[in-house]
């Protein structure tokens, strides 16, 4: 039974992964997509993207809105809205990052096409991961294997929680693609059949303990993802400025550098406070099943770098002349020692973390 | 805002090419040694620094973590290790380098939490700041008229903006100049409150953590079942006092263990020996006269007072008779086997100092399940940890055991150095080999050995460490402290009403964010918003 379950949860894993594959190759054509059109919109002498954002940022006070007495309400500029509860709504809509200015891209028909197949995928994902955990009577995370089943699922799953909030569906590519490399070199490296628990792993903190992990992890992902956007975007809006010729055209229907960058932090903090959470959770469980809540195992080292690495991106945010790229760079090298944690401490290095599940 | 100079909300500083730098005195360049070290830049500075040197803690073992790889390291690389060791690569985090670090970054953060707190602490009492003279300056401006027909009906325009703020938990003073009253309202203090508690909070750890490393301790101590074990400095077999550790920190009591449980997976055929549970059943008795039964299982640690006991390991405990020629036991004891493997194959030493004609050493293999090798052929190794098919396995020396010599002496070692090996792989005489119940003889006719029962023991630590409940509950403090700083938003909002010639007002909405706000616009505009209904609902008559 445990066999036939678990052999079924790996099928539904090939088969989520056909159409993540499917929905990265849809969402790299609305990369190109978009690159034609902006293209198009340079020779149409339309103005930039830059130009209706610098427009759209006047402030919107120059001219006041008349009030009436109907009831409570204002002869309103565009911008602002009629009544109180609707005008509230329309407001925070109005102040979404920039995104719906470009709303021309969000529609077009490969999006749509990618992000129903990667919630199809996701589906196909999701009923994999749960087999898994019902052949192995337990939670679905107990070793590399495990581990990569639920982690690349909680990243699709908060990208996919998050384009209710934001439109950041143009992130697709870098998550989808992120998420097949990931499941790939685990299909090929860290497979292991279902075995029962160790001791020192039967606690309930290893459901809050991991999941959180994941969960950072996954909002990480998405920063990593925004921040390098960033500094693309950063470099376009230079060559813009200087008027020097510019690579990825689809970057002009994105919104700008500042607005990612905002995007990325909002999202990279929720990942830091996940991880401070995971910090603190392992540390109560290493006092329980260690016998003593911190001792520079490789796995806290690398889990208090990492804490580190993003503590300083914040910092860095809040310093001047760190604004910018240079925090992005911190958010990306903080993305990649949590690749690193999980994709090499826990197989090469020796320590107390030693659940890959892959023998020695 | 009494934020350090380059604080990405402070303004920066004016560049005046014409201004001469006046020559600075010791205390001026006490000053801005301080300056600097309190700077963001040298906090960022620090925080990678820290970051980066916490990476070789985890490329080299590390005495504290590790202590058998640091000795194996030496072993293979006898060239390299005592260099390494010199740069105190095998203790990173005890490191003088990686302490400056930390010490420096704790030295700049209580640099910044002082004024900032002192800072904080005047403007939790102070009235909102006067309202700017331009308000159309700020991020979010909002500009509504209310004309001069429905003025007379609508309440007093600034009473009621005051109110609205009120509702919304505001901080609210009113300001008047020549031409315009207004409201000035800020909210969200608690951001700043979380965010110097979550830095206090990580300099509470420290100390917490200093305090408990300094006064605690933990031992360990090999309980074969059946036996006890009492809490004071000679019964351990291992010992790591803190610095300002004394005796009387050890809480008396004593623990026999009355059985220890083990269960093996034996239908999966992936995870055959996988240990499924380990439980302890003990008596504890003391501090005092009380006696009591409990459990120790692997995240199920005893506490006894402050002091807790965790179950970290187990193994076997052959039992072993070794008589003299004439039939007198000389030896009798359940002897620790060391775990190698998995299926627990197991290390043991067995020393008979008194009794034979010669001091006699025996270096063995305890097999729960004996079965052929199949790595080296010959060899025996054991296929499942349960005690399926006991064997013992031993190597015989005899000579100087150099107990005499007054040296204390590991029991987990034989030095063979003054002895010669009379059975084994090397001599004539094959190992020795025993089964529960088996006697054979010894080598030379020193006389005979015998296997009893094999018992199971216990490793226990101990481990006592009076501040780890402030490290907790720091802890908490910091998850707390974190969560308002970076959720709860700061913000001033300014409403003003300019009386204009027609007989109207105008009414001026604006917001400044102090820290990160995406939402500042929607707040200003709910303001201005609640504001009008207010002031233009139809009167009730």
């Amino acid at each position: 039974m445990t066999e036939t379950l678990s052999q079924l949860s790996t099928v539904f894993i090939y088969v989520a992964m056909g159409f993540y594959a499917a929905a990265f190759i849809a969402f790299a054509l609305d990369l190109a997509r978009r690159g034609a059109r902006a293209t198009a919109e340079e020779a149409a002498v339309v103005p930039s993207a830059v130009a209706r954002r610098a427009e759209v940022a006047q402030p919107v006070g120059a001219t006041a809105a008349r009030m009436s007495a109907s009831g409570g309400g204002a002869e309103a500029p565009p911008a602002t809205p009629p009544s109180s509860a609707l005008g509230r709504l329309s407001s925070r809509i109005s102040t979404r990052l920039e995104d719906d200015v470009m709303n021309g891209a969000a529609s077009s028909a490969s999006i749509k096409w990618a992000f129903g197949l990667t919630i199809v995928g996701w589906g196909f994902h999701l009923i994999a991961t749960v087999l898994r955990g019902i052949a192995a009577d337990r939670v679905p995370w107990a070793n590399m294997w495990e581990f990569s089943m639920t982690g690349t699922l909680v990243i699709v799953g908060v990208f996919l929680v998050a384009n209710l909030k934001w439109d950041i569906k143009y992130l697709g590519t870098f998550i989808i693609g992120l998420v097949l490399v990931l499941q790939g070199i685990a299909l090929l490296r860290y497979y292991v059949p279902v075995v029962p628990l160790q001791p020192a792993l039967q606690s309930y903190w290893l459901v809050i303990h991991i999941i959180v992990a994941v969960l950072g992890t996954a909002f990480f992902a998405l920063g990593f993802a925004l921040s390098g956007l960033q500094l693309l975007q950063y470099r376009r809006e230079r060559q813009v400025e200087e008027s020097r010729p510019q690579q990825f055209k689809f970057l002009a229907t994105l919104p700008s550098a500042v607005a990612l960058e905002n995007l990325a932090y909002r999202i990279n903090i929720v990942g830091f406070i996940a991880w401070t959470f995971t910090l603190i959770a392992g540390a109560i469980w290493a006092e329980k099943a260690w016998g003593r809540y911190w001792g520079w195992d490789t796995k806290e080292v690398w889990t208090f770098i990492i804490w580190v690495i993003y503590a300083g991106y914040i910092h860095a945010r809040a310093t001047r002349g760190w604004r910018g790229s240079r925090s992005a760079w911190l958010a990306i090298i903080g993305f990649a020692a949590v690749l690193f944690n999980f994709g090499v401490v826990n197989v090469f290095f020796h320590g107390l973390h030693a659940y890959s599940g892959l023998g020695s | 805002m009494s934020r350090p100079s380059d604080h990405i909300d402070v303004a920066p500083p004016r560049e005046d090419p014409d201004v001469v730098q006046p020559k600075l005195g010791p205390l001026g360049w006490l000053r801005w040694a301080w300056r600097q070290l309190t700077s963001m830049r040298t906090a960022l500075f620090l925080l990678l620094l820290l970051a980066i040197a916490a990476v070789p803690g985890s490329l080299f073992p590390q005495r504290g973590a590790d202590p058998n790889g640091v000795t194996k390291y030496f072993s293979d690389n006898p060239q390299l290790a005592p260099v390494l060791d010199k740069f105190q690569l095998f203790d990173v985090y005890t490191s003088f380098w990686f302490s400056a670090i930390y010490l420096l970054l704790f030295a700049s953060l209580i640099g910044c939490i002082i004024p900032r707190t002192a800072h904080h602490f005047r403007a939790l009492r102070a009235r909102p700041p006067k309202t700017p003279v331009r308000l159309t300056r700020m991020s979010a401006f909002q500009a509504r008229i209310l004309p001069a027909e429905l003025r007379a009906d609508a309440p007093n325009p600034i009473e009621s903006a005051r109110q609205v703020l009120r509702r919304s938990r505001y901080r609210v003073s009113l300001y008047q100049d020549a031409r315009s009253t207004s409201v000035s309202a800020e909210r969200g203090y608690l951001r700043e409150t979380g965010n110097l508690v979550f830095h206090i909070a990580l300099l509470g750890v420290l100390v917490a953590v200093g305090i408990g490393g300094g006064f605690g301790y933990t031992g360990q101590k090999v309980v074969v079942v059946g036996q006890s074990f009492v809490n004071s400095l000679p019964s351990y077999n291992s010992f790591n006092p803190g610095r300002f550790f004394s005796d009387g920190s050890l809480e008396p009591f004593s623990i026999r263990v009355n059985s220890l449980d083990v269960a093996y997976e034996t239908k999966n055929p992936n995870a055959k020996g996988t240990p499924l549970d380990y439980t302890a059943k003990v008596t504890t008795t003391g501090p005092g006269d009380t006696s009591s039964d409990s459990t120790i299982k692997v995240n199920e640690p005893l506490a006894i007072g402050g002091t807790n006991v965790y179950l970290l390991g187990n193994g076997y405990a052959p039992t072993i008779t070794v008589r003299d020629p004439k039939g007198k036991v000389v030896f009798n004891d359940s002897v620790p086997f060391i775990a190698e493997d998995a299926q627990l194959t197991s290390l043991g030493w067995v020393k008979v100092p008194d009794g034979l004609r010669e001091q006699v050493g025996m270096i063995g293999f305890f097999y729960p399940t004996v079965g052929k090798s199949a790595t080296a052929a010959g060899a025996l190794t054991s296929t499942f940890p349960g005690l399926n098919d006991p064997v013992l396995s031993l190597n015989v020396y005899a000579g100087d055991l150099g107990v005499d010599s007054g040296v204390p002496q590991s029991v987990y070692s034989l030095n063979t150095d003054k002895m010669s090996q009379l059975a084994g792989p090397g001599t004539k005489t094959k190992a020795l080999q025993l089964k529960p119940g088996q006697t054979v003889e010894l080598p030379s006719g020193l006389g005979t050995i015998s296997m009893g029962d094999v018992k199971r023991y216990a490793s226990l630590d101990v481990h006592h460490d009076p501040a780890q409940g402030w490290v907790l509950l720091f802890a908490i403090l910091i998850l707390g402290g974190l969560l308002t700083s970076l959720f709860v938003p700061r913000r001033r909002i300014w409403v003003k009403a300019v009386e204009n010639p027609d007989g109207s007002l105008t009414l001026e909405y604006a917001g400044l964010a102090r820290g990160e706000d995406p939402n500042l616009l929607a707040a200003v505009t709910a303001v201005a918003d609640e504001h009008t209904a207010l002031l233009t609902r139809t009167p009730t008559n």
